[in-house]
């Protein structure tokens, strides 16, 4: 039984990207995310499921689920709570507004620091909307955490180690890490369990207190049901400095984005023999023979 | 895929106007609220939950289960060690839905249950049943639960409920060589061991559904010398405590995501539920509704499946230079499928409303005793649920059955071969008309309310509903001048059909059951335009079944 043990979980709320319109990006190059539908970005759901399989072989441990972004990313809070998370708090300010990941994985790192016990950090491999990559290991940078990248199968977890299965390129292998370690975990681990039914009941009504509409409603809602509130993190909550936030703390400038549609111009039939193989490798490598 | 967000017909019954009232009833007004974090504070909260419920249902029937439908049904179950081993795809369905805290729909939240009304219940059976109408047997099994629950004991409610959560699977064994539709011949022994303070089980048990389960109730014969219904008892046995052989599994035409197994029990040691001598005549009777509701659902997910693979084949296959929904002759046929649908699901959930009430003001009454008007109303319910009971039975599992069959003759020639999943869901359906009381016991069972009236008055009441409505349309009264005059037609040929020296019970139910269903879509027409055209070819159909049967009469 360990009370001291508690679990990260970095998901980030991203634009449905299979649905980029024209207004997808402000003219100062930022992604405009109010134009665009929502999802849990994808592979912060494997990080959810391999977080809450330690919780499962940990008794007494926690998992706390961190995101940053507008009032409506405790979507990924209640999210996350009704598939079996124990708490988790939104990161929400104008001030990180225009972050790029340096400015994220500062202010995620602020965030972490604040949350008692901390052993273990997941987050998904990479964000579809940005797909750098980048934030999970910075931030294990910052927290001085050890990192393992790629991971797909929790191997083993004790207080003092986990032991992660990596997916590369040439194969799968296993590593060993001391604790505190920050992982992050691609798509081809386990995807996430299902909502839980009395979960999904008790928070649906859920909310961070700016999200309310009516604030005297909200706060007699949440004097009944204490549980309704989720916490909300102003930059000022987690002691940052100020200049490393938002667009200020971003040396990045993204120029453009393009919705690349893929699309079967013409087809080609090989038979399924050497003479018609070697045919398509000269034409594909440009050779006229 | 979500089955239940893909399905607008789903949500519109969940807000059905007398939802509010089965919430208000279930939740014994809301006296969970504060105790129970789940639990809703009013109606409205109390049919959100329902939707949100379902939408996570429809979630696993669409993502899970029915991608899993076609493994199952070739792998289906079998016996290792004497334990019956389910396919890999129904273990991951059983899985799925215990991981996401489904089962224990209905039962009270003390027991981690979610407390939902039969309405929602029937509908998760449905969303099941579409993704797999094998599968929805081992899910539909929860339902021994409320037997439990409600004739039990404390002790063996203590013993046995909380696992259904956790997703202890049950099997109810009434069936044995002898004794098929006249349950009255069981002759599975129950004897009281007074040295282990339990009754022994021992006898054989055949065509059970899902024998392998841990959890099993049994009708037994308790009381020695007897030959009739009124020695059976009912018994609970944990299949952990031993004495339980399954003997072997059946070969089936179809459902083969449930096994179905023959049992012998050897000195297995076991529960009395509820009194002695009351097995089938009490607590039997009173579950065998339930399991042909569950028919009922069961046969309306078949069909609704069948029929998008029908549309959706229609679609796609192209002859003589157009796909083949654009021919005359394939859309009459989708039309008298969507209307079979359409009209069996009213029904359903009519039936399902009036047992969600009927239960919860039988469960109100152990609280505190209900207002004369309560009262009332609960006679009423429960006589409504008695008598539309068998006749959805009848009508839903012959209706799949045709449009299972319908399904495969769109798709022709492929619609023969193994490929395509609509061969699957017709072998399937043929169950339906036939367990859990055949189609001709549902007539027998209907019998009665023929006669005392029930249909007709449930009918007139019906009618009395759509004049009150202030928003009818001239077409629609149109249409319900005809179903008036369909009722005219029927009372006339009962005066003269039970002059018959057989009376032609099976004709009158399924007159009755047009005329119902006919009201019961013209009252829905009047919250969505969209049942109009169901409406209208369920009439043209239902006038010229009368005139058939007028012919036979006269």
């Amino acid at each position: 039984m360990t009370n001291d043990f508690t679990i990260v979980v970095l998901a980030k709320q991203v634009p449905d990207t299979h649905d980029v319109g024209k207004d997808a990006m402000n003219p100062d190059g930022t992604v405009n995310r109010a134009a665009l539908p929502t999802v849990f970005n994808p592979e912060d759901l494997n990080a959810l499921e391999m977080a809450l399989k330690v919780r499962d072989r940990m008794e007494g441990a926690k998992v706390f689920v961190l995101t940053m972004g507008p009032f409506r990313a405790a979507d990924i809070v209640r999210e996350s709570l009704y598939r079996g998370a124990d708490d988790g708090a939104v990161l929400t300010d104008r001030a990180f507004a225009g972050s790029d990941t340096l400015a994220t994985s500062y202010a995620l790192s602020c965030a972490i620091n604040k949350i008692p016990n901390v052993k273990l950090v997941f987050g998904g491999r990479q964000a579809i909307d940005g797909d750098t990559a980048q934030v999970g290991p910075q931030v294990a940078e910052k927290l001085g955490f050890q990192q393992v990248t790629y991971a797909e199968t929790l191997v083993d977890v004790n207080e003092k180690c986990i032991q992660i299965a990596r997916r590369l390129d040439t194969g799968v292998e296993v590593v060993e890490s001391p604790l505190p370690t920050l992982v992050t975990v691609s798509g081809t681990a386990d995807e996430c369990r299902f909502r839980i039914a009395p979960r999904l009941l008790k928070y649906s009504k859920a909310i961070i207190p700016s999200e309310a509409k009516d604030k005297e409603a909200a706060e007699k809602m949440f004097a009944e049901r204490p549980y309704l509130k989720l916490t909300e993190w102003t930059a000022a909550d987690v002691n940052p400095d100020f200049n490393r936030l938002g667009l200020v703390g971003s040396p990045t400038k993204v120029k453009n984005i393009n919705n690349v549609v893929l699309m079967k111009k013409e087809t080609v039939n090989v038979a399924p023999n050497q003479a018609a193989v070697d045919d398509m490798m000269r034409s594909l490598i440009g050779i006229a023979w | 895929m979500n089955f239940y967000s893909d399905n607008d017909r789903l949500k519109f019954y969940l807000n059905h106007p007398d939802m509010k009232k089965t919430v208000e009833l279930k939740e014994q007004f809301f006296v969970d609220y504060g105790q129970y974090a789940d639990a809703p504070a009013n109606a409205e909260e109390g049919i959100e939950h329902y939707e949100q419920v379902m939408d996570l249902v429809g979630e696993i029937a669409g993502s899970v289960l029915a991608p899993n439908a076609e493994s199952v049904d070739a792998e289906g179950s079998n016996i290792e060690d004497n334990k019956v081993v389910y396919a890999k795809g129904t273990a991951a369905n059983h899985a799925a839905l215990t991981q996401a805290g489904l089962y224990g729909m209905s039962l009270p939240r003390k027991y981690n249950g979610l407390n939902l009304g039969y309405v929602p219940y029937v509908m998760a059976a449905e969303l099941i049943s579409r993704a797999d109408a094998g599968f929805a047997n081992i899910w539909g099994l929860q339902e021994c639960a409320d037997t439990i629950y409600e004739f039990a004991s404390d002790e063996i409610k203590e013993k046995y409920l909380r696992r259904i959560h956790e997703g202890a699977t049950c099997s109810m064994d009434l069936t044995e060589p002898d004794a098929g539709s006249d349950l009255q011949a069981v002759r599975l022994k129950a004897t009281w061991d007074e040295a282990s303070n339990c009754w022994r089980l021992n006898g054989v048990k055949r065509f059970i559904t899902n024998g392998g389960a841990d959890i099993h109730l049994v009708l037994a014969r308790s009381e020695e010398g007897t030959t009739d219904g009124r020695g059976l008892s009912y018994f609970v046995f944990d299949r952990a405590d031993g004495g339980l052989t399954v003997r072997r599994l059946e070969n089936k035409l179809g459902i083969h995501g449930s096994p179905t197994a023959e049992l012998v029990y050897k000195n297995a040691p076991a529960q009395i539920v509820g009194d002695r001598k009351l097995g089938l005549i009490k607590y039997v009777m009173a579950l065998m509704n339930g399991a042909r509701l569950g028919v009922g659902s069961q046969s309306v997910g078949l069909a609704e499946a069948a029929y998008r693979e029908a549309l959706a084949y229609a679609a796609t296959r192209e002859q003589f230079g157009k796909t083949i929904d654009q021919f005359h002759q394939v859309q009459e046929l989708l039309e008298s499928m969507r209307t079979k649908i359409d009209a069996s699901r009213t029904l359903l959930y009519e039936t399902a409303r009036r047992v969600d009430l009927t239960k919860s003001y039988e469960a109100l009454a152990k609280v505190r005793p209900l207002t004369p008007e309560e009262r009332k109303d609960y006679k009423l319910n429960a006589r409504m649920a008695d008598a539309l009971t068998p006749m959805l039975k009848l009508m839903s599992s012959e209706w799949a059955n045709q449009v299972a069959y319908d399904t495969i003759q769109i798709h022709g020639g492929s619609g023969f071969m193994r490929e395509y999943p609509c061969e699957r869901m017709y072998r399937d359906a043929r169950i339906l008309s036939i367990y859990e009381g055949t189609s001709q016991l549902q007539v027998v069972a209907a019998v009665k309310s023929i006669g005392n009236g029930m249909y007709v008055n449930n009918i007139e009441m019906y009618d009395a509903q759509y004049m009150s409505a202030d928003n009818r349309t001239d077409e629609q009264n149109a249409l319900r001048q005809q179903l008036v005059e369909m009722t005219e037609q029927y009372k006339s040929l009962y005066e003269k059909a039970r002059q018959m020296e057989v009376v032609p019970e099976r004709r009158l139910t399924e007159m009755l059951a047009y005329i119902t269903m006919g009201y019961l879509l013209l009252l829905d027409s009047l919250r969505c335009e969209c049942f109009i055209p169901s409406l209208r070819n369920l009439i043209a159909m239902g006038r010229g079944e009368m005139a058939k049967h007028a012919t036979f009469i006269q």
